[in-house]
């Protein structure tokens, strides 16, 4: 029996290495399938909490053409929660139960989506950053090796790209604007550079799962070699708005041919994942408001389903 | 005279999508469910579509420099003409129904005589519009099914939201002078005709609602020649901010 299990496994693993996809009525070992069900419904949480502090424009947008592209991110941001959800539930846990986890606290999401969007340039930000810093990790999602969530993410990536660029767009036009927009955009670079960093994870030599992830191709490059993917990429990009990074240490490196930057606040990082940050009391809080008040709308929905199809029966006996 | 009941007219027609779309905003990532946020989401992104093509034909129509987000954002209160319907609150999920209801089935029946206006941009405007709303009273006809059939405690909530909105559902039907003015010169139809197609497809969808049309009602008028409720300032307070605390800016 156990030799059996060491075959199966390692008949698995040599499927991974062969660059072969597991689908999900595929035989794999149960910590594969734990940690999947525990990567993608954070990655779905992560979305549908997204959704709140960009909500929190929309009614603010400054003008009707970024209302209508705000409306269509977050609609975007919904869109990914749920393929996630569905590509989660191929694992055998249902979609309520995931939700459960969310709501009582256990599961966790991304911690960017604790930090308040105070002003309008917030939505540069997050599109620009938070997006970008997204699309890095998802870009390499696209080939790990639970089929499911490889092919969710294709898709999903092309989305995000486009939500990167609109953020992008919202910064530069404030940065081509008046004064009083140009410091807008520069507070929310300051505010949101640091948690952005964050969004890769503790570093290389902190982060025990890395390994096995790799070995699984969850994961093609460590936590630091994708946060200085991010940095390099992001800096320019700062230039071209003419807006300052919020970090004296950061600096070009000749040798290594990217940027040297400062040492993200671990004490900060701990504090939000555990759930101090500014917003996480306020983001569980509205999503079980969310959930409670829509308690009697989703018996609803059920119970009318119920009736009609004894209906259809009964007509049709 | 005929340019400035043009305007006026196209503030009617933009007027109500703004609101209710504003209303509907509101709500993003706290709806029921994720499908239901979606769904709602959607329709407010199609709603400010349609604001958008009715402001910047009247931007051009103003010809002073005006612009789509100047008309829809930098207006006082008592110059929208939006009917109270559409600015009444997200009490619960049947009140967002409920008036999302009232409201769809009266703007397909609007579109579907403006495809016929004699002012060519209107009728191409309501052509792209109506097939947006056909599912938007397909959606909400739904749920008022569900919400009505559903459970007991779905009924009551859907009843109670029901009685409240009712009495600012006649207001759409009453005509304005530039409403008038325009049915008058073929724009615009004459709601009078309206009425009662609107009346069978609630009376229609309460039934399958298991919801009686209510009595005795007391209509509320006002909203269509700017006189709002209580909430209006607070819609305008938000929709406004970014326009009145940074005026004059490129976005
Ligand atoms: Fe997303
Ligand atoms: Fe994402
Ligand atoms: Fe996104």
């Amino acid at each position: 029996m156990e030799n059996n299990t060491r075959d199966l496994e390692a008949e698995f693993q040599a499927r991974i290495d062969r660059g072969e996809n597991i689908e999900a009525k595929d035989w794999m070992p149960e910590k594969y399938r734990k940690t999947h069900i525990r990567q993608i419904s954070q990655h779905a949480h992560s979305e549908v909490v997204g959704m709140l502090p960009e909500g929190n424009w929309i009614s603010r947008a400054p003008s009707l053409r970024r209302k209508v592209a705000l409306l269509a991110k977050v609609q975007d941001e919904a869109g990914h929660g749920l393929y996630l959800y569905s590509a989660a539930e191929t694992l055998g846990i249902s979609r309520d139960e995931l939700v459960e986890q969310l709501l009582d606290g256990t599961a966790k999401y991304s911690s960017i989506f604790n930090y308040p969007t105070l002003t309008w340039a917030d939505m540069g930000a997050v599109g620009w950053l938070v997006d970008g810093a997204a699309i890095i990790n998802q870009v390499m999602l696209t080939k790990t090796s639970y089929g499911p969530y490889a092919r969710a993410m294709v898709r999903i990536c092309k989305e995000e790209s486009f939500h990167q660029r609109q953020g992008y767009e919202i910064m530069l036009a404030l940065c081509n604007g008046s004064e009083a927009q140009k410091r807008m955009a520069q507070d929310a670079l300051n505010r949101f550079w640091w948690p952005s960093l964050m969004m890769f994870g503790p570093r290389d030599e902190d982060s025990p799962n890395t390994e096995q992830s790799m070995k699984w191709k969850i994961k093609k490059k460590t936590n630091d070699e994708l946060r200085q993917q991010f940095v390099d990429q992001t800096v320019p990009q700062a230039d071209i708005l003419g807006l300052i990074i919020p970090d004296p240490d950061l600096k070009w490196n000749d040798d290594k041919g990217g940027y040297d930057f400062g040492e993200i606040d671990w004490d900060e990082f701990w504090d939000v994942v555990k759930g101090n940050g500014p917003c996480n009391q306020k983001r569980l809080d509205d999503r079980n408001a969310a959930w409670d008040n829509g308690k009697w709308v989703r018996e609803a929905a059920i119970a009318h389903a119920e009736k009609q199809a004894s209906r259809r029966v009964s007509k049709s006996a | 005279m005929e340019q400035k009941a043009l305007y006026d007219y196209l503030l009617l027609l933009g007027d109500n999508p703004t609101i209710l779309g504003q209303r509907l905003g509101e709500l993003c990532g706290h709806g029921p469910e994720l499908e239901t946020d979606i769904a709602l989401t959607n329709i407010s992104l199609d709603l400010f579509g349609q604001v958008r093509n009715y402001f910047q034909y009247a931007a051009e129509v103003a010809g002073n420099g005006a612009t789509e987000d100047s008309i829809a954002m930098l207006r006082l209160e008592h110059e929208y003409k939006n009917a109270l319907l559409v600015e009444q609150p997200n009490i619960d999920f049947a009140h967002v129904i409920c008036k999302q209801f009232l409201f769809d089935v009266y703007h397909q029946l609007l579109l579907n005589e403006l495809v016929n206006s004699k002012n060519d941009q209107i009728a191409a405007i309501a052509k792209k519009s109506i097939k947006e709303v056909d599912y938007h009273v397909d959606f909400s006809s739904t749920w008022m099914q569900r919400l009505g059939d559903g459970t007991e405690e779905s009924n009551e909530k859907l009843k109670k939201a029901v009685d409240f909105l009712w009495r600012y559902s006649m207001e759409l039907f009453e005509a304005t002078e530039t409403e008038t003015l325009m049915a008058e010169m073929g724009v615009g139809p004459d709601l009078n005709t309206l009425k009662p197609l609107y009346l069978e497809k609630v009376k229609e969808v309460f039934a399958l609602s298991n919801i009686e049309m209510p009595e005795k009602t007391t209509f509320q008028f006002g909203g269509k020649t700017g006189r709002h409720t209580e909430y209006m300032g607070y819609i305008l307070a938000e929709f406004q901010y970014m326009q009145r605390a940074y005026p004059n800016m490129q976005w």
